[in-house]
């Protein structure tokens, strides 16, 4: 809790969902939430640096306990990698996937650490404004979606060329005829747009509303005693069913990446 | 939901992140699981062959003992056939050297018998010269009908 302020609900929300913001330049844009970064960086290191870990020391032979669950984490990636792009998956697409799959799925999981008990420990170092899960900041959600975005598109004029990437904006879905051309780019353009708004937002609000609901039940809890018996059991089951959200969210953001980078590898 | 420059960071957090698993993470693991996934396969496949192997060993083995088994019945046989022939040829051997006894011994059998007619015959002879050089004493001369007397003994 910010210390000195009263404690009502509505500073209780805030509290927990303000950032830690720096300002490195003039305008609202050149802010930094400082709090999403370290995490988001923190949960990159330690997931990607663990593979790399295994990884190194991984021997073709019998594999150690360790490498068989990094195994069965890149093998479960690569099956789902394989059965929708049709390509050289190993030179980029495949470990993007598993890029994106345990990064996010880390970040997804900084929500089951316990929001007021993390405040506090924050408090402790001097933090007042910290939140844990980046992927709860629509900053994090977007930069993926539209790095993804960019790849996308940066695949579509390697695969066709850029004429071949034109042409197909102007001439498909619905065809060749130049009378169709206004639809068809039309029709382009809404799928290009949505196709990072849903990608991010999907995430994002998965993971907010996880947050908003942790943050309801915490504070049913300082209501009394009824509400802290009910506000914990709540929690645990909110937090058992969130083990899913986290997983399933992480996954389909992936999903949808291979997706979109494989549409990209394929012409009309 | 403010969009700020944390979003162009985490572009860039995201871009080496991907770069870096592609570039470590990915290719080293992919390496050792295609190493296994052929070692394996080599395995299987010298199994399969082991046992193929084995198939044709045990067929070639059973072969061998067959004929081991023919080899042995044949020789056997052989050596009974050689085993009557011996005797048979021991018997007939036996009858051979039985009939040269038989002769030997008649032979000799004659021999003696021819022998003593031929000493009782001398011993006759003499006998009888005797007897007639007793009775002729004083007639014959035995100078001068030693002729006669030899005659006479090789007619006895």
């Amino acid at each position: 809790m910010a210390s000195g302020t009263e404690l009502t609900p509505t500073s209780y929300m805030s509290h927990h969902l303000t950032n830690l913001t720096s300002s490195i330049g003039e305008g609202e844009f050149w802010t930094l939430h400082v709090d999403t970064l370290i995490m988001a960086a923190l949960t990159g290191i330690v997931s990607l640096g663990f593979l790399w870990w295994v990884v190194r020391g991984a021997t073709s032979g019998v594999p150690s306990k360790r490498q068989a669950f990094v195994e069965l984490a890149i093998e479960f990636i690569d099956n789902q990698v394989k059965s929708t792009f049709h390509g050289d998956r190993h030179a980029f697409v495949a470990p993007a996937a598993l890029t994106v799959f345990v990064w996010v799925l880390m970040m997804n999981a900084m929500d089951f650490l316990p929001i007021d008990i993390m405040a506090k420990v924050y408090e402790l170092v001097g933090l007042h404004n910290w939140r844990s899960v980046p992927t709860a900041d629509v900053n994090t959600t977007f930069a993926l979606a539209l790095s993804v975005w960019l790849l996308m598109i940066f695949f579509n004029m390697k695969v066709k060329g850029v004429g071949g990437w034109i042409h197909e904006l102007v001439c498909s879905p619905f065809g060749k005829n130049p009378l169709l051309w206004p639809v068809n780019i039309l029709f382009n353009l809404v799928e290009y747009v949505s196709k990072p708004l849903s990608h991010s937002l999907r995430l994002y609000g998965n993971i907010y509303a996880g947050e908003i609901i942790f943050l309801l039940l915490g504070m049913w809890a300082a209501t009394g005693l009824a509400g802290t018996f009910f506000g914990t059991l709540l929690n645990a089951g909110w937090a058992i069913f969130h083990i899913l959200i986290v997983t399933l969210q992480a996954f389909i953001f992936m999903m949808l990446t291979v997706v979109y980078l494989s549409m990209a590898h394929e012409s009309h | 939901m403010n969009i700020n420059f944390t979003l162009i960071s985490q572009a860039m957090a995201f871009a080496i992140f991907i770069w870096f698993t592609v570039r470590f993470v990915w290719p080293p693991l992919m390496r050792a699981i295609e190493n296994r996934q052929k070692t394996i396969a080599e395995g299987l496949a010298a199994g399969e062959r082991g046992k193929r192997e084995l198939e044709l060993a045990s067929q070639r083995s059973g072969d061998v003992v067959r004929e081991a088994k023919q080899r042995a019945s044949d020789i056997i046989a052989q050596a009974e056939k050689r085993a009557a022939e011996i005797v048979d040829e021991a018997k007939v051997a036996a009858r051979e050297e039985g009939d040269r006894i038989l002769v030997g011994a008649k032979a000799e059998v004659e021999q003696e018998v021819f022998r003593a007619k031929e000493v009782l015959r001398q011993q006759v002879a003499d006998l009888a010269l005797a007897g007639a050089a007793k009775i002729l004493r004083r007639e014959v001369d035995e100078k001068a009908h030693a002729e006669l007397l030899t005659s006479l003994k090789a007619e006895l």
